[in-house]
């Protein structure tokens, strides 16, 4: 079947009211970049749906990019034909026979019609296409509630518009609605997908990747690149800030008693992403965090790693169940690169006994304790590196297409 | 020179060698290394694995690399013996396997362990009625070979399959050395086969290389221990070079797989065809389609193999008598022996074994050689 365009329906878009330009607007830029690449096809945000008039482009690859895109509730492909009804029962034929098989099956023809001087109305076009498609096809019957097929028929100004399935869609909101959030990604199997659902609700977002070397390889950062470039469909491209952290952990090793050590650390690496945050005008920080896996993740421990700054801190998987984040993690195809063993900062000086319970005022006084904060904090600062990721950007085995030629 | 010899091993192909050579050059670390020229190396294993894996449709953690198709053989009948020895000590095989497993077998015998030979009928094929009925409560072993490497008969591995698939804790393995690249991969990777060896060398890939196919799931005590290489299944630092040589013969080899069949069976066709006639030939290999379509075994009555295959060495024509692996001590083809038939025409049997690369014009060269021998002979023979 060769489609002539795609019809995409908004997902919660429609219900806001007065955003909803906004909204329109940010989804058409977000399927523009997504669309990057495809010459031919035009899009066209309407009011109530967005219509990408494919002009010989390729449905199939337009629709595998499309369900990267949040804010998207379903899509359908759809053929466009002549405003006379030849023309319809012609394509009818066409699209039945492509779906319709030989074992007894169900249809209902839906009909909507925007353009009001057409000969036939909706019911009329609607009895007239099912008389059709019953005279055609005989192995299929009528069924108004839940039929096997739906064809739907759209008459426009422009010409009929016809569609058989709907497609679901990412859902969510379009990325950049809901303002700019620093992820803070470590290279484990819950913050990728915690920046995923961030994204989901249309938070932009930006990659805090702490770094310690000769602590950690470059192989940890490059996994940590390798996961950014996995959520860049969903926009595009991710900004990975990578930020230095050897000279303080090592300091707060040297300073800090063993059962604080991750807790100042931690505290620390927010200290750093909310001035991070600052500089890069975003408005909360994302995480990883679930209640109660780790010894940094119990409640007490987040009183005192938070304790740092008021910015919000959304936590999307805060109260899920490892299986679930690594069902998440599987879906966004993050995972198997999520587990590959390479040590990262929070790994390194990992105490073999951290407090589970730290108290709030014995961090603050550790930390306080220490020479320098505000050095070590903004000779990090100096160090950080950006760059923009896209998904086609490959760090780990970047010998990748070497090796292939080989081969 | 016309090689028709390509059962005993091939020709490595040019393509294959300039990735051993740059491979060996430019990724020459240990895969196993913390650092960058490890990685790199590592990168190369896994990458093969992966291609491997890819053009045989199986996942790649269920390719193991092995030193070839003897270490496969050996693995996986005593690797299984070791495994479920709490579970049985009985092992059914047919008595045309290649060497390496009926030796391992022999041996597993000496240890305690029960073998159950199956018969072949007179054209050179197990039957799959007789494995189920040799089968027993300790049975943990069935390996049946995909194509016999001295006829070319194509066990009937689906059959088996369907009569193992009663009895699931049995591990199915395949020796599918001479099988691959001749049109029944679906056959060696039937679903209920669980393990299947492969030898780099047979398919214009460097000596010293193979790989088996391990189903996940289904367990084998490792014979190389060491440094737990290849997820601690078997030992010994990869050989990088000769692995990503394989994967590069092994795409090669599946590329347009059916053309190069249909050309190796023309060709087998044209020498059956002309060979055939002769009163004084015998043919062991048929042209119906449970042969596979590189290999032509066949016997001049009154002249030992070792005589025809030097015969034609002076027409620059390179074959050999039944199996290369036991053509240096003169006994007689094991699997022509299992066929029942007489001494004295098996050790006349010679061994035409085909590539992709082999033309018409070589089988109607080998056919005018042949009219030359066969005459020579008739004189002495008379």
């Amino acid at each position: 079947m060769q489609y002539t365009e795609i019809m995409v329906r908004y997902g919660e878009l429609s219900t806001k009211g007065k955003n909803r330009r906004e909204f329109i607007g940010r989804l058409n830029g977000n399927v523009t970049k997504a669309l990057h690449g495809f010459d031919q096809l035009r899009i066209h945000p309407k009011q109530d749906r967005m219509h990408i008039v494919l002009n010989g482009d390729d449905g199939k690859a337009v629709m595998g990019r499309l369900h990267e895109v949040f804010g998207i509730e379903n899509y359908s492909p759809t053929v466009k034909v002549a405003k006379n009804m030849d023309a319809v029962h012609d394509m009818t034929t066409k699209i039945m026979a492509d779906i319709a098989g030989d074992e007894p099956k169900t249809f209902k023809i839906e009909t909507r019609r925007s353009d009001h001087h057409f000969e036939l109305d909706t019911n009329q076009m609607n009895l007239d296409l099912g008389d059709w498609v019953l005279d055609h096809f005989p192995n299929l019957t009528v069924k108004m509630k839940h039929p096997d097929i739906t064809l739907r028929v759209e008459v426009r100004r422009d010409g009929i518009y016809l569609m058989n399935q709907k497609i679901k869609g990412a859902g969510g909101l379009p990325v950049g609605t809901a303002g700019k959030g620093m992820l803070m990604l470590s290279g484990g199997i819950d913050s990728p997908v915690a920046g995923y659902l961030a994204m989901k609700r249309g938070i932009d977002i930006e990659m805090v990747h702490f770094f310690s070397p000769p602590y950690t390889s470059d192989n940890a950062l490059n996994k940590a690149k390798e996961l950014t470039a996995k959520l860049a469909p969903y926009v595009g491209k991710i900004t990975f800030i990578q930020v230095p952290f050897t000279e303080i952990q090592e300091q707060v090793k040297h300073d800090v008693p063993e059962g604080y050590l991750m807790t100042v650390q931690r505290r620390f690496m927010l200290q750093l992403t909310d001035k991070i945050r600052v500089m890069r005008h975003g408005l909360a920080i994302i995480n990883g965090e679930a209640v109660g896996q780790v010894a940094s993740q119990t409640l007490e421990s987040m009183v005192a790693i938070n304790d740092v700054t008021t910015t919000p801190i959304i936590r999307p998987v805060v109260t899920m169940d490892k299986t679930e984040i690594i069902q998440h993690a599987k879906d966004i195809d993050t995972y198997d690169l999520s587990i590959m063993p390479f040590e990262d900062c929070c790994t390194i000086f990992a105490p073999p006994a951290p407090k589970t319970h730290p108290r709030l005022d014995r961090a603050r006084y550790y930390e306080d304790r220490m020479d320098d904060v505000d050095g070590l904090i903004q000779r990090s600062l100096d160090g950080i590196k950006i760059s923009e990721i896209k998904s086609t950007d490959h760090f780990l085995n970047t010998d990748q297409d070497v090796i292939a030629e080989l081969l | 020179m016309i090689y028709f010899d390509n059962s005993a091993t091939t020709k490595a192909a040019p393509a294959v060698l300039d990735t051993y050579q740059k491979v060996s050059e430019n990724f020459f670390g240990n895969p196993s290394s913390l650092h960058a020229v490890g990685e790199h190396a590592n990168n190369v294993l896994q990458q093969s694995r992966q291609q491997i894996a890819d053009l045989l449709h199986v996942d790649s953690d269920e390719i193991y690399f092995t030193s070839g198709g003897t270490e496969g053989d050996n693995w996986v009948v005593k690797g299984t013996a070791i495994e479920k020895r709490e579970f049985g000590k009985h092992i059914i095989t047919s008595s045309i396997e290649h060497p390496a497993i009926l030796n391992s077998m022999k041996q597993l015998e000496a240890l305690g362990y029960e073998v159950t030979y199956l018969p072949v009928d007179s054209r050179g094929f197990v039957s799959a009625q007789d494995v189920k009925d040799a089968i027993r409560s300790d049975t943990i072993l069935v390996s049946v070979m995909a194509v016999n490497n001295e006829i070319g008969s194509m066990q009937p591995i689906d059959a088996i399959a369907d009569v193992l698939k009663d009895y699931p804790s049995i591990h199915f393995h395949v020796d599918a050395v001479q099988g691959i690249g001749k049109g029944i991969e679906t056959t060696i990777f039937n679903p209920r086969v669980d393990f299947a060896t492969f030898s780099g060398h047979k398919f214009h890939a460097p000596r010293g290389i193979g790989f088996i196919y391990a189903k996940r799931g289904k367990h084998l005590a490792p014979l190389m221990t060491g440094g737990g290489q290849e997820n601690n299944m078997r030992s010994g630092t990869e050989n990088v070079p000769a692995i990503a040589g394989m994967a590069k013969a092994l795409r090669l080899l599946l590329t347009d797989e059916d053309q190069k069949v249909a050309n190796e069976q023309a060709i087998r066709k044209a020498i059956f065809d002309h060979v055939s006639h002769f009163p004084k030939v015998t043919m062991f290999s048929q042209l119906t389609p449970d042969f596979a379509p590189h290999i032509l075994c066949f016997a001049i009555a009154g002249v030992r193999g070792e005589t025809i295959v030097h015969a034609f060495e002076k027409y620059d024509i390179y074959m050999s008598t039944t199996s290369a692996c036991s053509s240096k001590d003169g006994t007689e083809s094991n699997t022509l022996a299992s066929m029942h038939v007489p001494d004295g025409i098996a050790t006349s049997a010679v061994r035409v074994s085909l590539d992709e690369n082999n033309t018409m014009a070589e089988a109607e060269k080998f056919n005018q050689a042949f009219d030359q021998i066969y005459q020579r002979f008739e004189k002495i023979n008379s």
